[in-house]
Formats: C-alpha cells, sequence, structure tokens
C-alpha cells in the first residue's frame, strides 16, 4: 500500500487542473453534444473553468445533490440547498458531471439519479479533480487530474479564494 | 416554555404556528423553497425526499385547495398520501379526535396536515405525539380556527422577498376580515419576525379585533388612508357567513367602503404587489380589474406555495 501523503503537503490545484482540462479536451474531442454540469460546490467551480476553457459556455449547467441523497433520513437536508440550473436539453446530450474529489461514489450516484429527472442524456462521463481510495458503489471517474491514497480519517477539500484560486488541502477529520 | 415546534435540537419537528417561530427557521424555510421551485418546471417534477413516507391529509373541515397544495408538494417529494373523508368517517361514529391519530399512527403514519374548524387541534395532536413518545410523527397544521394558517404566512413571505427583496424597507397593508382570519394572524407575526417596519391592518371597526396595536400594527379603517405609499397589499376573503352576522351591512357596501379597485391602487406605491390567499370574491373585495392587472401575484403566490409546502415536509420529516 502507498504511503499517504503529507498532510502539510496538500495538492497544486491549479496545476490539477490544467492536467485536467488536457485530459478533458482530448476526451471530448469529436464527441457531439458536450455539456458540463458541476456537483455543487466544488464540481461548479471546476465546471465554470472548463465550460470557459472548452468553449462551451452556453452548455454549463449546476446541481444540487441535496434531494437526492441517500443519508437524508438520517443527516437531514442541508441547510443551504443551492439551486440546480439545468438550461440545456438534457435529452440525447453527452453530459460531463464534473466533481472536485470522487471518494464514495454516492454523490456521484444521487447526481446521475438528478439528471435522468431532467431527460434521458445519452450518456454520463465524470471528470474530478482529485480521486481517492474508498469507494463504496460501482463508480469510475472518466477523468481525474490525480490518484491518491489517504489515511483513515483524512480527507481532501477544495477551497476557492476570492480572486477563484483553487486549493487542494488534505484534512483530518475531527469526527 | 418549551416550543412545542421545535425538537431538543431546536429543530422544526412540527409546523403549527409562525408566532414563536425563530427567524432563523423562517429564512431557512424561505431559501429551502426557492431550490424547490425549478422543481415543477422540470420533466420529472418529483425528487425522492419523502420516498416511502405516508402523509395523512386530515381535513376536518373542507379545503378543496390547500388539501390539492398539500397534496402536490407530498407527491413532488415522493410521499404517499392518503386523503381522509373525516367528515364522513370514524369521529362521525364519535370516536375522539386523539383515537382517530392514536390509530392512523398505528398504521405507521409519518406525518399529518390538519386542518380544523377548532383553533388549537393541531397542538393538541402534536402534544399528544410528543407526550406518547411518538416522535418521528410529525404535524402540519393547515388552518385551524381563527389561529393560524403557517404555511400561508410562509408562501406569503416568500412571494414578498421574491418581488421587494428585503422585508426591511417595507410597508405592508393587509385589508378585510382581520377579525376571522388565520391568514392575516400569520402573515402579520412572520412580518414582524422578519423585520417589516410598519404592517397595517385596514378594515370596519367591527373586523379589527384587539390587540393588534399590542402586535405593533396600525389601523386603518378608511382604506384610502391605509392603502397610502404601501409596498404590498394583502387583501383577504371575505368570507359570506359573516354577512349574515349583522357584522356588515352587504357585499355592495363593503365593497364601495374596501374594495380594492385599480382607482385605490394608484394610491400605493407604483410598484406595489397585490396579494390575496383565494378563493377570490370578484366584486365583493377585490376589483377584476386589479385581480388581473399587472400588480397581481395572486396566480404565483399558488405556485409558490407548492414549493413552500414541499421545504416544510422535507424539513420537518428529518428531524
Amino acid at each position: 500500500m502507498p504511503t499517504p501523503p503529507d498532510v502539510a503537503a496538500g495538492f497544486d490545484a491549479e496545476a490539477l487542473y490544467l492536467a485536467l482540462l488536457d485530459q478533458v479536451r482530448e476526451g471530448l474531442a469529436g464527441v457531439p453534444d458536450v455539456a458540463i454540469v458541476g456537483i455543487h460546490s466544488g464540481g461548479a467551480w471546476i465546471a465554470e473553468r472548463l465550460a470557459h476553457d472548452l468553449g462551451l459556455a452556453d452548455r454549463l449547467g449546476f446541481i444540487d445533490i441535496s434531494f437526492y441523497r441517500d443519508d437524508y433520513a438520517k443527516k437531514g437536508l442541508h441547510p443551504h440547498v443551492k439551486s440546480t440550473r439545468i438550461g440545456f436539453d438534457v435529452d440525447g446530450a453527452a453530459i460531463l458531471l464534473v466533481d472536485d474529489v470522487l471518494y464514495t461514489g454516492r454523490t456521484v450516484r444521487a447526481a446521475i439519479n438528478a439528471l435522468f429527472d431532467y431527460g434521458r442524456p445519452k450518456r454520463i462521463m465524470l471528470a474530478t479533480l482529485a480521486e481517492r481510495d474508498g469507494r463504496q458503489l460501482p463508480v469510475a471517474a472518466d477523468f481525474a487530474a490525480v490518484r491518491t491514497t489517504l489515511a483513515p480519517g483524512q480527507s481532501l477539500a477544495l477551497a476557492r479564494s476570492e480572486a477563484g484560486q483553487l486549493t487542494l488541502t488534505i484534512e483530518q477529520d475531527n469526527a | 416554555m418549551h416550543n412545542p415546534q421545535l425538537n431538543k435540537h431546536g429543530e422544526l419537528n412540527h409546523l403549527l404556528s409562525i408566532e414563536g417561530l425563530p427567524k432563523a427557521i423562517i429564512n431557512h424555510i424561505l431559501d429551502t423553497a426557492s431550490s424547490f421551485v425549478s422543481i415543477s418546471d422540470r420533466e420529472v417534477k418529483k425528487v425522492p425526499l419523502l420516498r416511502g413516507k405516508s402523509v395523512f391529509n386530515l381535513f376536518f373541515e373542507n379545503s378543496t385547495r390547500t388539501r390539492t397544495t398539500f397534496e402536490i408538494a407530498s407527491k413532488r417529494l415522493s410521499a404517499d398520501v392518503i386523503n381522509l373523508n373525516i367528515a364522513a368517517s370514524s369521529t362521525s361514529k364519535g370516536e375522539s379526535l386523539l383515537d382517530t391519530i392514536d390509530n392512523l399512527a398505528a398504521m405507521h403514519a409519518d406525518m399529518f396536515v390538519v386542518r380544523h374548524a377548532q383553533s388549537g387541534a393541531p397542538y393538541l395532536i402534536a402534544k399528544h405525539l410528543n407526550d406518547t413518545k411518538q416522535h418521528h410523527v410529525h404535524v402540519v397544521n393547515a388552518g385551524d380556527g381563527r389561529h393560524a394558517h403557517p404555511t400561508q404566512g410562509l408562501l406569503d413571505m416568500y412571494t414578498i422577498r421574491h418581488y421587494k427583496k428585503d422585508f426591511t424597507n417595507l410597508r405592508v397593508a393587509i385589508v378585510g376580515d382581520i377579525l376571522h382570519s388565520r391568514v392575516a394572524r400569520s402573515d402579520i407575526h412572520a412580518l414582524t419576525t422578519l423585520g417589516v417596519p410598519e404592517v397595517r391592518a385596514i378594515g370596519p371597526y367591527t373586523l379589527l379585533p384587539g390587540g393588534l396595536e399590542q402586535m405593533g400594527v396600525r389601523l386603518f379603517t378608511n382604506m384610502d388612508e391605509g392603502l397610502k405609499d404601501v409596498d404590498v397589499i394583502i387583501m383577504l376573503r371575505l368570507q359570506n357567513e359573516r354577512m349574515s352576522g349583522a357584522l356588515l351591512p352587504s357585499a355592495g357596501e363593503y365593497f364601495k367602503a374596501y374594495g380594492l379597485t385599480p382607482e385605490r391602487l394608484a394610491l400605493a406605491k407604483s410598484d406595489a404587489i397585490v396579494m390575496h390567499p383565494g378563493p377570490m370574491n370578484r366584486g365583493v373585495e377585490i376589483d377584476s380589474a386589479v385581480a388581473d392587472g399587472a400588480q397581481a401575484v395572486i396566480l404565483p403566490q399558488v405556485t409558490f406555495g407548492i414549493a413552500v409546502r414541499m421545504a416544510v415536509m422535507s424539513m420537518i420529516a428529518s428531524a
């Protein structure tokens, strides 16, 4: 098993983004009817940038998965549900779903469920800045800038500064 | 005193009245509602939040409209809805209210939506559920007597916030039969809690209840004076049954003094909105030209009402 990265070290999120952009640009070349959907909040930040850099600003949407979470009965509704905005026709679209970190796979499951309530996409792909161990569902990323293994109790957190700068840090859960 | 609407973590467990609800919870409901609004525009007008939950509509007093909006809200949350025709069932056979509740709870009800002619009936049910440790069963007051109609009050606040953005610089007038109106009472509590600086009550002296001034409400018996420079006008339905009670002369006389006409509306601010909880009596409390006019937001109120009820039900079901 690889050694977990040092907590203090973290990642260069801006470099990871550029790596992800390259992967996505190459992977989506020639794919018709592409649209990008970011999962609030971290995924939405990355999706916004990808849409801009790929010239797909008019094919950008956002999704909040609060209404589709599988732990609603236990945890209740998130106090700040953000609005889901899908401005393009989901039917027949090739949707690139974007999240900041792929971990258990439950968020992606919820997002796919939510998307299907807007229509029937032709295809859904997944892009994440980082992918870590701990999958609980058969979900895999089509594009990921980094794959890493964390120690128990650690998590990855994406933040965005007011200037729009992204940082990805490893946090120790207090729970 | 412990607020029976909140659980020990301070979360909304039942919705019985806006009175006593903290501002933060009201804002939370309005924020949550705004994310439910768009669901009704989608291909699939449903989210799975209350999948597998059973919502019982207990309407001891008829109200097709309110019952329907709760039914739609429940179904858009994927709950199963059971409508009980109470008038034709057990109560007419002599069963007590709380026995009815216990029987339905034994059928694994998760939520009761209660409309009752008696003020306080939903409180009684919620208290009984709390006392008998049935904390997983929740109660929503869908209107009790003259007391409260909290979801109507909340959807009115949602509508005001949608059009006016900020509560803290508004003049709001409530017009009509304030005395018998649970909507007026819920609106006044909500407006006050949300920081509206001036709430006015306009109506004939016989229909203005005592105690309003202590709640900070300004009273007007002259409608023209009361409407001057207001931002929001909330018209109330004139209940026909009041006419027989000698509180009012006739529908025609009432319209002359308190009907909202385009001329009267012009006394309010030029961007004032006109609201009405429905059902409207055209030509009694409101002129058709106003009801169908550009300033009326009566139909958006109905649409927002679904989202607000979805927000309330999803919040209490997870408490």
